[in-house]
């Protein structure tokens, strides 16, 4: 047992640190450094112009999407060198954030399931950076249950013609290309109508309206699609086959087991060390302290449970649904630690004004953030039914859609 | 990075699982749960012709020099099998206390006995309610015997002999309190049982009457080593909680396959699927924690206070959600004495107090986290 790198991973590691020392922009360490929980912003320039400098460097040393082909514009390298590029690209990985979907969810599922031609034109594109990717699968009335959604792709000719809406959309507002699943053939149940495209964001038809979140800010989108036009060459799988289609794409977005998800602990035990309550500091009360040493373990286990899947990696095993464990938990406890921080400064624990609010308001926002973390990828409700059924192997539940036409379903309670 | 145990460690896993499930199946540890015998004999005597008992004592010393990565193995195990012995009191307690403080000659004397199962020892630590605490220690050492009352002490009525934490100054400090090897056969020692939720393993009461004692390190030095013994043991019981932990899980999962109710398995329910799911996550966070305790353990590193106590917070965390829910998945038949939910109730609960309660592990873990950052 030990946590050194294999001869051949430290020499992977060596490279690749200094490579990022020579290349890296470094103008934005501090700022990257300061941004935690997730949020990222630059004061005086566009997170999504620095990233595609970013990337398109990378790409060009040969450091973009590491783990795909190198036809693909990738580096042909094992999954746990990119792990060992993630921890050595440290803040800089924050850059990368635009880049994500289309590089674990979207760029996966071309790479399964697109023609050679479709491959070579827009992987190595999608891997430097200058075009990107969004996903769309959730709906309005598809979220959990994704393989209920409405959006309808009718075959005219040679093209589909596409209507309906797709939701929490990230990035659509920047995105060149998008994965879309669409409904084609609403007589059979509803996993068996789908089937999966990809097409331009900037077709005529496509609308993208930003939705302003519950914590007043603005990440996700609507998007709206009025007849648009896709080239059937520009459909992935079969038709019909958009469920199996779908499945590449989530089982590439629990491979990402590298991330490193904010718990909220650092950040939480530092502000009882130097918060004043009438008795003392914080951390020197005996509930607090019980309370912070209950959330530490819970984030040391997330700790020690990605270097347990990062070692197994190394071995060449692959990682499973048993990685779902990362954002359950951690998402839970984030709420509660914002909670718990406010609750400590009383009163003014719901200021959120500059001069008022405490740790620079880092526990307001998480709070108002948090209930997204329980929702975005995954409910912790379905988390919980993969860890059940594809960890624990417990039956899934009875669906009674199961058999049923899609639109022989009922839309609305009894 | 490989974060993980040996192919031969987790051999040496199987084979203690193979073992116990043979000689340690919940019949027989239904045998000392019922009062038929203090501990279960001849395991602990099998136990000893593996190896196991030794398993971390050096082969000078008569045992299989192997480590305490192994010893970690193992110890999962007999917490899983709930296996009715005094392993922890002997094996993470008074061998590990001896190990860190014992003169070559008490070496000798103890540790091969320990390696072949013909001793059984223990730590006298408590003195009635509280945690560990040099203060809470009244028990005094003058001229070379003890005087005073120890309890509960873990193991006590089969012990041979115990490691007893002593005053021998009355300064205020630590260094007020040294250790001493009490050899309970020799007279001065009236052992008292006394009963506890746990039916598997025994509590006594020691009380000394000018009790002969032998010095175990240097005079002054004993809180020291109380904390470096209780953090070794704070891991190894660790992965006899996570062992436990596990075998709920499985025994809440295989009945939930099982059990039929509004006709269908009742783990196709979300109530009782998602009460799983939870108690998966809180045994897996709980399993790497302990991993981390166990290479701290192994190192002998410099963060092991920290990995010990988190080890320890996790894995009795996820023992007592585990057994518990466990119960509940069973329904009524959880609450039967035939089934062995109860079993796994008793010791998770227990094993959260041994070797002093989840609150003083939170509380070290906060001082002990709060100095790194300092340093």
């Amino acid at each position: 047992m030990n946590f050194d790198d294999t001869p051949q991973e430290a020499e992977f590691r060596a490279v690749a640190r200094k490579w990022i020392a020579a290349n890296a922009p470094k103008e934005f360490e501090e700022e990257l450094s300061k941004s935690s929980l997730g949020r990222i912003r630059l004061a005086r320039h566009d997170m999504v112009e620095v990233g595609k400098a970013w990337q398109k460097k990378k790409a060009e040393g040969g450091w973009a999407c590491l783990h795909w082909p190198k036809e693909y514009g990738g580096r042909g390298a094992t999954p746990i060198e990119r792990v060992i590029w993630q921890q050595e690209e440290g803040v800089y990985g924050k850059l990368t954030q635009p880049f994500q979907i289309g590089e674990g969810m979207c760029g996966p599922t071309v790479m399964a399931w697109g023609s050679e031609e479709a491959k070579r034109r827009y992987l190595p594109k999608l891997a430097s950076g200058e075009e990107i990717w969004c996903q769309l699968f959730s709906e309005p009335s598809a979220g959990s249950d994704v393989a209920g959604l409405r959006t309808r792709a009718e075959k005219k000719g040679d093209n589909w013609v596409v209507n309906g809406q797709k939701i929490w959309t990230s990035g659509a507002h920047y995105s060149d290309y998008g994965l879309l699943i669409a409904r084609t053939d609403p007589n059979v149940p509803k996993h068996k109508g789908l089937t999966m495209f990809f097409l331009d964001m900037k077709s005529p038809g496509v609308e993208v309206r930003p939705i302003k979140q519950a914590n007043g800010m603005q990440e996700f989108n609507e998007v709206y699609f009025t007849d648009v036009v896709i080239p059937d060459s520009q459909r992935l799988g079969a038709v019909g086959e958009g469920w199996s289609v779908s499945l590449t794409t989530l089982m590439n977005e629990r491979m990402s087991i590298g991330a490193r998800l904010a718990t909220g602990v650092p950040e939480m035990f530092e502000f009882c060390s130097n918060l004043m309550l009438e008795d003392g500091l914080a951390i020197d009360d005996p509930a607090v302290r019980s309370r912070l040493a209950s959330w530490a373990v819970k984030a040391s286990g997330l700790k020690y449970t990605s270097y347990r899947a990062i070692s197994a990696l190394s071995k060449g095993e692959r990682p499973g649904p048993e990685n779902s464990i990362g954002k359950l938990v951690s998402g839970l406890m984030l709420q509660d630690i914002a909670t718990y921080a406010m609750d400590l400064e009383g009163a003014a624990g719901s200021l959120t004004g500059t001069d008022e609010e405490q740790a620079n308001g880092q526990f307001q926002q998480m709070l108002l953030s948090s209930p997204s973390m329980r929702i975005a990828g995954g409910t912790d409700e379905i988390l919980r039914n993969i860890i059940a059924e594809r960890v624990l192997g417990l039956p899934g539940d009875i669906r009674v859609d199961k058999d049923v036409p899609y639109n022989k379903i009922p839309t609305k309670g009894r | 990075m490989n974060f993980d145990f040996s192919d031969e460690q987790k051999q040496m896993r199987d084979e203690a699982r193979k073992f116990l499930s043979e000689q340690c199946p919940p019949k027989a540890v239904r045998e000392v749960l019922d009062g038929k015998a203090p501990y279960d004999k001849a395991l602990w005597k099998g136990l000893a012709e593996m190896g196991f008992l030794g398993v971390a004592i050096p082969e000078q010393f008569g045992g299989a020099g192997a480590g305490h990565l192994e010893l970690c193995v193992i110890a999962e195990e007999m917490g899983r099998a709930l296996a009715p012995v005094p392993f922890s009191s002997t094996v993470y307690l008074a061998a590990e206390a001896i190990l860190i403080a014992g003169s070559d000659a008490q070496k000798q004397k103890w540790l091969p006995k320990i390696a072949a199962g013909e001793a059984i020892g223990t730590l006298a630590l408590f003195e009635g309610k509280g945690n560990p605490s040099p203060k809470a220690i009244k028990v005094t050492a003058n001229g070379g015997v003890l005087n005073g009352v120890k309890k509960p002490v873990s193991d006590g009525a089969i012990a041979d002999f115990a490691v007893v934490a002593a005053r021998t100054g009355s300064s205020g400090r630590e260094s007020d309190i040294s250790l001493f090897i009490v050899d309970l056969k020799a007279g001065g020692v009236e052992v008292k049982s006394l009963t506890n939720i746990d039916l598997t393993r025994g509590q006594a009461e020691f009380s000394f009457k000018d009790a002969k004692a032998e010095p175990l390190g240097a005079v002054g030095e004993g809180w020291s080593v109380i904390t470096q013994v209780l953090d070794r043991a704070a891991v190894l019981t660790a992965f006899e909680q996570v062992g436990g932990a596990d075998r709920a899980l499985e025994m809440g999962r295989d009945y939930a396959l099982d059990r039929i109710a509004f006709g269908r398995p009742i783990g196709s329910f979300q109530a009782v699927k998602h009460m799983l799911a939870d108690m998966y996550v809180s045994a897996t966070l709980a399993r790497s924690n302990c991993y981390y305790g166990a290479w701290a353990l192994s190192t002998n590193a410099g963060e092991l206070p920290e990995a010990a106590a988190a080890a320890r917070i996790s894995a009795t965390q996820a023992f007592q959600h585990c057994a518990k829910n466990n119960i509940q998945v069973h329904g009524g038949m959880g609450f039967t004495w035939e089934f062995d939910c109860h079993m796994y109730y008793r010791r998770a609960n227990a094993a959260a107090l041994g070797l002093g309660s989840l609150s003083y592990w939170e509380d070290a873990l906060i001082d002990r986290m709060r100095k790194k950052n300092a340093a």
